[in-house]
């Protein structure tokens, strides 16, 4: 089938960012590492740019021979992808200029690494979206290993890649086996062959269980989150901000399409997967962080646990649970950068620090960076007025509207246990004497960043209808 | 009906008060001394404001009033919708009045990080106003859960020594029981596609089962906040933490929020399970008000005594709210009003001498009538408001409850009636450990009595007192159409359910 026009129109944000991130690295070879800087704030404005593309003009449509899809859910997805890695790249270089890591090849990895995500937010194909994911992935092991004189973060890179490829190797088993059962890899045939009642056996629902739990490694769900602690705190800190927003987002986009789309007649099957899997996220990101001391692994379980209540707006297997979906991470994205970009900011006489106890007192010494790190673990704990609390309300009413009684409850007390230990930051920050005082931000642009998403969580309130039809425009997307 | 959102008005201007300490720079002193005036400026145009709506209100009609209905999360059918009934305005009237009451009694007591103490309160003063203004129950959530933000932290950052552990008591005891409610809100909404409340009021129809399971995840958030007995115990550890004013609060309003929300919420959306509940209730309640008033006479602490009698006289609330008649719940609610302004001028007496001896040990007072009459008195007329004498505030709604109380059971209304007894026991009992006797120690020799500031904050106080008691109708007549109302409606539903259980 030759590819037509429509194809590569379709495809024009991908291909754009693929363009502009060979350019990048042909100047970065070139110039070396002096070019450091500029390949960073170019590759941002790229992935912005590319952001833009989504939209002007918007068209829907598959194209490759169904091998991608554009619609308003994957659209969506990709511009949350985009943004979250466009801030984060912006928010490194203090950091790595510190860590003397300061290299041309961070930017293009991640950009990389994006390129992977939207390709596979985009799969329409088994095939495709495999690719898409080890594209994501490879690049992404890199960039965790980045700061390559330390050995937390070569440890932590290893570690990703090691585990990464188990589950890379799970989902390749678990769609081999679904092409056999059901006889191809494109969702649109799978899906028939699972309504004409061919393939329903138990080979696919074997296969359905390999593809879920390569899934879940990716979007570290318990059982499969042992990874996600050591990465996040082994990462260079905007590496760990990265790895909460952006793949994180794109790979449930992905379990989204999947499990929402070919595999959507098997529903019964799956739904008992991710509701256990979802309950045990919660309670596992609620209880493990009760006792850790290290703010990157606390935040590790906490993503855990908000991955837990994205699962179970999956499980409700409605429209309004992928709304609930939508909704829900671009509020986490927004509460996460921001919580990161404090964390950026944590430095005592130029050093990087990291532990809880070392915000003693922030609330006297630097009022505003205190101010805003409490607005988001209130955020985080899903208390109103603030956004978390409306990202909670959504999940909430999608699982209670599939009638997902018991679920709800154990989420809404999860949910209260996880509030003790953001409670807890918020206690070290402004009950407790200061300890040494942390050094006053610099101008820059974590503080913009911190700043902007303080604002954007406080003022939420006054107008969540935007974002609610955005997420109602774009859970359409799938249910047509 | 005047064009201007007055509702709003009362609900957000606190958030300008806010604002305006949190933008205020400058040396310490200065800073301190404009967020004091900012706070009590603003906090005081409110209480002028909220006065406004008592004078333009309706007392005959039941409805709402007022109301404001802006589409809010269309999407979603949530609403801000805004209004009140006789059943609400002297709850909004409270809140208005005990905040700049609150602002004034820390105007010295508070040195430290005055700023954030103010723009705490002043936020704290928004959502409790935003809460018993609500008419959509998502709304009316997040004032409600709101409400904790700035009370952890104001128990947690000025409070006293085991101020962390009441802080977080507090937040999650509550949380807990709120979350729960959340659910039901939910379930709700399934039912009838909307979170506003007077259509929910008119629309919802449940199944007794669903009833049952709503009213349950209700009472748990309720129950937390009045507090009911057995999940009372964050009380007394967060009022003897806290500072002066967040006791006041905490005592004034916050606990009104969960005797309101059963009348608001849990009798007319889940009729026939308030119902069935009822005796669970009147258990506990009966429980409440003799197992802890028999706590207070032993209690050593002057805040932890009151924190308890607190308990106590919540207890008739939730016995005269699920007595179901005209008399218990206008009952309810006159006790909820009077406790709300003599619990916190009591909560304020204890700050008076607390500022002074920065001790609440009932045993390192004694023979303060020698030094402080004007204290003395005070204290005394706000011991026998409480107590109940007649012609004081607290025997109208106490009264009352009784009244209903004995319409529907006698046991009740009789177990209820000896905590009276018990009351005037360990109030009485702790009067005279600290005033009366002989002045003999030491640290109080030079002790002062009460200055301007303080008589000034006492003041409406003691007049409300006395106004409530002597002229009740002032306040009840513009409650009874709504609790009439509230009543028929109830037992409509009842009749309806049970002719329809004959079917």
């Amino acid at each position: 089938m030759p590819i037509g026009l429509e194809s590569w129109s379709l495809a024009r944000p991908e291909i754009f960012l693929a363009a502009a991130t060979a350019l990048l690295l042909l100047y970065g070879v070139l110039r070396g590492e002096v070019a450091t800087a500029f390949i960073s704030v170019a590759t941002a404005v790229a992935l912005l740019a590319t952001a833009v593309l989504l939209f002007a003009p918007y068209r829907e449509g598959t194209a490759f021979a169904s091998l991608f899809i554009v619609d308003r859910l994957t659209t969506t997805m990709k511009a949350l992808v985009l943004v979250g890695a466009a801030v984060t790249l912006l928010m490194s270089r203090a950091y790595f200029e510190n860590a003397k890591a300061w290299r041309f090849e961070y930017p293009i990895l991640v950009a990389l690494a994006t390129l992977g995500m939207m390709l596979m937010i985009s799969a329409n194909d088994l095939m495709a979206l495999y690719v898409g994911l080890e594209l994501q992935s490879l690049a992404l092991y890199v960039v965790a290993a980045f700061q390559r004189d330390s050995i937390r973060s070569t440890e932590a890179g290893l570690k990703y890649f090691v585990l990464g490829s188990v589950a890379s190797g799970m989902l390749l088993f678990g769609a081999s086996l679904i092409y056999g059962y059901c006889g191809s890899t494109a969702f649109v045939q799978i899906s028939k062959a699972l309504l004409e009642g061919r393939g329903a056996e138990v080979g696919t629902i074997i296969g359905l269980v390999f593809v879920v739990a390569g899934l879940a490694f990716k979007i570290s769900a318990v059982p499969f989150h042992m990874w996600t602690p050591d990465v996040y705190e082994g990462a260079p800190t905007p590496v760990t901000a990265l790895f909460a927003v952006a793949p994180k987002i794109a790979a449930i986009s992905l379990t989204v399409s999947v499990l929402m789309g070919p595999f959507k007649p098997l529903m019964h099957q799956w739904q008992q997967i991710i509701v256990v899997a979802s309950i045990l996220s919660m309670a596992l990101g609620a209880f493990a962080a009760l006792r850790q001391n290290n703010i990157k692994r606390l935040m590790a379980y906490s993503s855990i646990g908000n991955v837990g209540y994205v699962l179970l707006g999956l499980a409700a297997g409605s429209e309004k649970g992928v709304q609930s979906i939508v909704f829900y991470l671009a509020i986490y994205m927004v509460m996460t950068l921001g919580v990161f970009a404090v964390i950026l900011m944590m430095k005592r006489k130029d050093v990087m620090v990291e532990s809880i106890s070392d915000l003693a007192g922030l609330g006297r010494t630097q009022p505003m960076m205190a101010f805003a790190l409490l607005l988001f673990m209130f955020s985080l704990a899903g208390i109103p007025p603030l956004a978390g609390f409306w990202g909670k309300l959504y999940i909430f009413m999608a699982a209670i509207e599939a009638r997902l009684f018991w679920p709800a409850v154990l989420g809404v007390l999860a949910s209260v246990v996880a509030s003790y230990y953001y409670l807890r930051i918020v206690k070290v920050m402004y009950f407790d004497e200061p300890a040494e005082p942390i050094d006053a931000p610099a101008f820059g642009v974590s503080r913009a960043v911190s700043f902007a998403a303080a604002i954007l969580v406080t003022l939420f309130s006054f107008a969540p209808q935007p974002l609610s039809l955005i997420a109602e425009a774009a859970a359409k997307g799938l249910f047509r | 009906m005047s064009s201007w959102p007055i509702l709003s008005l009362v609900t957000f201007l606190p958030l300008v008060g806010a604002l305006f300490c949190m933008v205020v720079s400058g040396p310490k002193e200065a800073v301190d001394r404009n967020c004091r005036s900012a706070a009590l400026i603003t906090s005081l145009v409110v209480f002028v404001i909220s006065l406004v709506l008592w004078a333009r209100f309706d007392p005959t009609k039941a409805s709402f009033q007022f109301e404001e209905n802006v589409a809010w999360v269309p999407a979603l059918k949530i609403g801000y919708h805004v209004g009140i009934d006789g059943i609400s305005l002297f709850f909004v009237l409270l809140s208005t009045l005990l905040t700049p009451i609150c602002i004034l009694a820390s105007w010295e007591s508070i040195q430290m990080r005055v700023k954030e103490y103010m723009i705490a309160f002043l936020v704290l003063e928004t959502f409790m106003v935003g809460m018993f203004c609500a008419l959509d129950l998502a709304l009316f959530y997040v004032f409600f859960e709101g409400v904790l933000i700035p009370m952890f932290l104001i128990i947690g950052v000025w409070g006293g020594k085991r101020r962390v552990y009441a802080a977080f008591k507090f937040f999650l005891y509550t949380l807990l029981g709120s979350v729960l409610m959340l659910l039901a809100i939910i379930a709700i909404y399934w039912q009838i596609g909307t979170t506003d409340l007077p259509t929910a009021m008119e629309k919802l129809n449940l199944p007794f089962q669903w009833q049952f399971w709503l009213w349950l995840a209700f009472f748990a958030s309720f129950a937390v906040k009045v507090p009911m007995w057995p999940v009372h115990t964050w009380l007394p550890d967060a009022h003897v933490e806290a500072p002066t004013a967040g006791s006041v609060i905490l005592a004034g309003v916050l606990l009104k929020m969960g005797g309101y929300g059963f009348i608001r919420f849990s009798i007319p959306l889940m009729p026939e399970a308030s119902q069935y509940f009822a005796p669970l209730v009147f258990g506990l309640s009966v429980v409440a008000v003799i197992y802890t008033s028999l706590v207070a006479l032993v209690q050593e602490d002057m805040k932890k005594l009151i924190a308890y009698s607190s308990v106590a006289h919540m207890g008739y609330v939730t016995i005269g709210t699920f007595v179901m008649n005209v008399q218990g719940v206008e009952g309810a609610i006159f006790q909820m009003l009077s406790h709300g302004i003599v619990s916190a001028a009591l909560f304020l007496c204890v700050g008076v001498v607390y500022d002074r001896m920065h001790t609440r040990e009932i045993a390192a007072y004694g023979g303060l009538v020698h030094r402080m009459p004007r204290y003395a008195f005070t204290f005394l007329f706000f011991t026998l408001a409480s107590v109940g004498l007649p012609g004081l505030s607290g025997f109208i709604g106490e009264f009352l409850v009784l009244i209903g109380a004995f319409k529907v059971n006698t046991w009740v209304a009789f177990l209820a009636a000896t905590g009276l007894i018990l009351g005037a026991a360990y109030a009485l009992w702790l009067y005279r450990k600290i005033v009366f006797g002989e002045l003999t120690k030491d640290s109080l020799k030079a002790i002062l009595d009460m200055d301007r500031r303080e008589i000034v904050i006492f003041l409406p106080l003691v007049l409300l007192t006395i106004w409530m008691g002597v002229y009740p109708n002032s306040f009840l007549d513009p409650i009874a159409p709504s609790v009439d109302k509230l009543i028929g409606d109830f037992n409509a539903a009842i009749k309806l359910a049970h002719t329809a259980s004959l079917r």
